[in-house]
């Protein structure tokens, strides 16, 4: 961490659409150890934010317990948020998002948070395709508790100490795929050009968006030996796909451009173009984005990008048909009908 | 793109925009780290080392240093130095025996010193404490040149000038007062080792126009003018003054003219208030005194009755400028005569050299100006240097000043049969500000502070007498504030690329955003490559040897960098770190070996 705050100096910024600086969107200091991948990502999220002109109250920031969970309060100080029971921040989100559904959920969570102790939750939210955009800060060990293996620390991967990992890993975007998860992407903290347009993307996607992002423990797992390490990562890092998100395109033609760009429409009308790295490709093939993933496990390539993408399901509030006004916006006589509507109610179940 | 060579002393001291942009090259950061924590004395002599004048300078400097502060960049207004270089003189203690001090013997060598101006008086402070014989000859009855004549008393106080001008003369220099230095040849057939030409552009420029003659009583030449009020021989002027030009010197005009009994004076310019000469600040101060500034009124001739100056004609004049600013078409719209009782002609002024004969062996090129080297100070004769305004025409004292420790390098280099082109170097000496974890030698902290501004005396009782200094110099809560809105510059940002794992950090905390790590190319590339691109061509733009993970390069715009830190706090391997930079100039003291490099 650092002795101060960042100075607050805004007069050489440009500014967005709402008339604010990437500066507005930053929040309190980071108490992380210093060159911790996590504070990377806390800047790629003022980034997108900043990008998409979206105001920082229109966000709610959810996250557990751990050091990534910690981070929803470094960046966007004047948004809503709720730092909540490990492993539980899915239920929490799940509640919020039920009664306003209008803010841009922001789901901030760690291996161990996502993979151990909240492993259901995590899995339940998928199912319910929660419209929210969840981001695992990847790091592969317990760094609050000073470097404990975690349950995505790579099968042979050494500790700090030399002792190599013996159990297998559970990879969170093969899971999501497998639950059914219509936005699955993986990035690396130490490439923004990549992990920007993901978030745009994932925050811009309704129901569940899935970002699992590599991002180094720079205490406890960056030593040689370790596959979660900046050298590591940078060694097998393997774009697949390279994602841009373009709002509100004016012009749509047609499934690809010229250049083999493939467009897909969001809801909101805003639009990705995707360009394949790799000739062979798909982010729309279920089947193909579990495949690469478990083939890429077995050569040491660390394939990113938007793995899969499938804007065709329908998020929880449509499934449960909940209202588009949030509950707090509703007038009274629309929120409690009454006792004559209870008592009709209660004669149902008679 | 090559990577940037940061052993070049160059580099680093080109972040130091103040002290790169001062022609003395003051420290001043280092300067400004003394004063906070109440080393007034030490600030006061690092301070002498480069502008020997500190109390005198800190009052009427022209300060280059100012406009080029990274500050000023930063957010609205510039540090500023100036003020806090007289809160060093001010408050310094007995300095008189921590000065170089007269030598024992001297070494024989006989240097002419010609004028009792701030360039001669650099020569002989650099020189005698070395043992050279310095004789200086003054045309007037006090030392000082520009600085007594022209300058008037309000801003610059005599005791404080005399105080600067003894210390130099304790050392053991010789000064010849009412002696006018009428013959070049005759004053070297006195056998010189060397003699120095100092003596300044004594000669204020004349406006040649209908009515010139006539009205003679009523028109004064700017600089005599003033002069001749520093010297007490004119003690008052009309009730209505007009002052033609609008430099620093027109400006002095003006408001010793409030002092001498005018009720309403103008500053008469021809063109637009961009064009002006004078500096921000004396415009300011002048017209924070009721001083009316007219623009766009070019003379047109002197109007005279009765064989008395009634008023001044003018043409009214209009100008079309280009999209940068400069005047593309010129037009007369008309005239307008301003009634007045006085003029001051503050337009110029030049050197003149009536006193060296043309056969001695200094070539003058066509306008009368000797040729002068611009590194050595060297005339044509040799043995015969100039500097101050008499070299290269009017500047100001800081310049003199660096002219004179210029020169007293070629006139040491030249008495010991040494070639005066061969010089030292300058070099660099950098140091880890390093102390702990999250702990530096300096105050890195970000003051958010604006501005200090000056306490002045209150109008009217300024306006009553002309030796009142008009400033009151800095408080203690400003001293405390403004020492620290200073960005500490000098305390370098070093980056070792070998150690960098490419993790962001440094680039997400930068609070101006000048950093960037991004795939190698040309240098256009590179400035537009970062989150605020580095338009800013004049400052530098740092890049790394290639990074060991990716090949990038770490690219850094030395534009409005802060010299917070924050980019070595959170460098999880040191890569980048913060360094006190001492840029060493050398002065005649270290040509001639008696003091080590610093």
């Amino acid at each position: 961490m650092t002795s101060m705050p960042k100075p607050f100096i805004d007069k050489h910024l440009p500014r967005n659409k709402l008339g604010l600086s990437v500066r507005n969107y930053e929040g309190v200091m980071s108490t992380l150890c210093a060159g911790c991948g996590h504070d990377s990502v806390t800047a790629a999220l003022v980034q997108a934010f900043w990008e998409l002109d979206l105001a920082p109250e229109s966000a709610a920031k959810v996250s557990g317990i751990g050091c990534s969970s910690k981070t929803t309060a470094y960046f966007m100080g004047q948004s809503h948020g709720i730092n909540c029971v490990h492993g539980r921040m899915p239920s929490v989100a799940t509640g919020a998002n039920a009664v306003n559904g209008q803010l841009h959920y922001i789901g901030i969570s760690g291996d161990g948070d996502s993979l151990s102790i909240g492993f259901g939750q995590f899995a339940h939210a998928i199912r319910r395709n929660l419209n929210m955009l969840y981001i695992i800060e990847n790091n592969g060990v317990y760094g609050l508790t000073k470097g404990q293996f975690s349950a995505s620390a790579d099968y042979g991967s050494k500790s700090k100490k030399g002792v190599p990992n013996e159990q297998t890993p559970i990879d969170p975007c093969i899971q999501a795929l497998t639950l059914g998860a219509g936005f699955v992407a993986r990035a690396f903290s130490g490439d923004k050009s990549q992990l920007v347009p993901l978030i745009k993307a994932g925050l811009m996607h309704k129901g569940f968006a899935l970002i699992d992002v590599i991002s180094p423990c720079v205490t406890f797992n960056d030593h040689a030996g370790s596959t979660k390490s900046y050298a590591h990562t940078y060694k097998y890092y393997h774009p697949l796909v390279h994602t841009d998100f373009v709002a509100h395109a004016d012009e749509i033609t047609g499934e690809y451009a010229e250049d083999g760009e493939m467009r897909v429409t969001l809801h909101d009308g805003g639009e990705l173009r995707l360009r394949k790295t790799d000739d062979n490709y798909d982010p729309r093939d279920r089947a193909q984005a579990i495949e690469t993933l478990m083939t890429g496990e077995s050569n040491g390539e660390i394939r990113t990008g938007l793995l899969y993408l499938n804007e065709d399901l329908p998020d929880m509030h449509a499934a449960n048909k909940l209202p588009e006004t949030p509950l707090n916006a509703l007038p009274f006589d629309a929120l409690c009908p009454g006792t004559g509507a209870l008592a009709s109610l209660q004669k149902r179940y008679r | 793109m090559k990577p940037t060579d940061t052993r070049d002393p160059d580099y680093f001291h080109k972040v130091v925009d103040c002290q790169w942009a001062c022609p003395a090259h003051t420290p001043v950061p280092e300067y400004i780290r003394l004063i906070a924590q109440g080393k007034f004395t030490e600030a006061y002599l690092v301070n002498r080392r480069s502008n020997v004048f500190p109390g005198i300078l800190g009052r009427v400097c022209d300060r280059p240093c100012e406009p080029a502060c990274r500050r000023g960049r930063v957010e609205e207004e510039p540090l500023a130095i100036c003020r806090l270089k007289r809160v060093a003189a001010d408050h310094r203690d007995e300095v008189k025996h921590l000065l170089p001090q007269k030598p024992e013997r001297t070494n024989g060598k006989k240097v002419a010193l010609i004028g009792a101006g701030p360039a001669s008086l650099t020569v002989a402070n650099d020189l005698a404490p070395l043992g050279y014989e310095c004789t200086i000859f003054e045309a007037h009855h006090r030392p000082g040149g520009l600085m007594i004549s022209n300058i008037p008393a309000f801003r610059l106080p005599e005791e404080v000038l005399d105080e600067e001008i003894d210390y130099i003369l304790d050392m053991g220099v010789e000064l010849k007062l009412n002696h006018r230095v009428e013959s070049l040849r005759a004053l070297m057939d006195h056998g010189y080792d060397a003699v120095f030409v100092g003596s300044g552009a004594p000669k204020g420029k004349d406006l040649h126009i209908e009515g010139r003659e006539e009205a003679a009583d009523n028109i004064h030449i700017g600089i005599d003018w003033l002069e001749s009020v520093a010297f007490e021989h004119t003690d008052k002027i009309g009730k209505r003054v007009l002052i033609i030009g609008v430099g620093n010197t027109a400006m002095d005009c003006c408001r010793t003219s409030l002092r001498l009994g005018a009720g309403d004076v103008k500053v008469m310019a021809r063109k637009p208030r961009q064009f002006f000469k004078a500096s921000p600040w004396e415009l300011e101060d002048a017209e924070d005194e009721n001083v009316e500034i007219v623009v766009n009124h070019s003379p047109k001739r002197f109007v005279v009755e009765n064989g008395r100056l009634t008023g001044m004609e003018f043409e009214l004049m209009e100008y079309d400028l280009d999209d940068r600013g400069r005047i593309t078409e010129t037009r007369t719209v008309g005239t307008k005569i301003i009634p007045c009782d006085d003029v001051i002609l503050a337009i110029g002024q030049e050197n003149a050299f009536p006193w060296i004969e043309r056969d001695i062996g200094i070539e003058f090129d066509k306008w009368g100006v000797p040729v002068v080297d611009e590194t050595t100070h060297a005339s044509t004769l040799p043995g015969v240097f100039f500097g101050g305004d008499s070299a290269f025409g009017p500047k100001n004292i800081i310049w003199a000043v660096e002219h004179g420790h210029q020169a007293a390098i070629s006139i040491h280099k030249h008495c010991q049969g040494e070639t005066i082109e061969e010089r030292m170097p300058r070099g660099l000496n950098l140091q880890s500000a390093k102390m702990g974890v999250n702990e530096w030698m300096y105050s890195h902290a970000y003051e958010g502070a604006h501005r200090r501004d000056m306490p002045l005396v209150e109008l009217k009782e300024r306006l009553s007498n002309r030796k009142m200094e008009v400033e009151l110099g800095f408080d203690a809560e400003r001293i405390a504030t403004e020492v620290q809105r200073c960005l500490n510059c000098d305390v370098q940002t070093v980056f070792d690329a070998p150690l960098c794992k490419e993790c962001d950090a440094c680039l997400d905390i930068c609070p101006v955003d000048c950093l960037a790590i991004v795939p190698d190319g040309d240098e256009d590339a590179l400035r537009q490559s970062l989150r605020v691109p580095a338009n800013n061509t004049e400052q530098a733009l740092y890049v790394s040897a290639p990074l060991k993970d990716t090949g990038r390069v770490m690219v850094k715009d030395e534009n409005l960098c802060l010299h917070c830190g924050l980019c070595a706090e959170r460098c999880p391997t040191a890569a980048w770190d913060m360094q006190d930079a001492d840029i060493f100039i050398p002065h005649v003291e270290n040509e001639a070996g008696k003091v080590a490099a610093e």
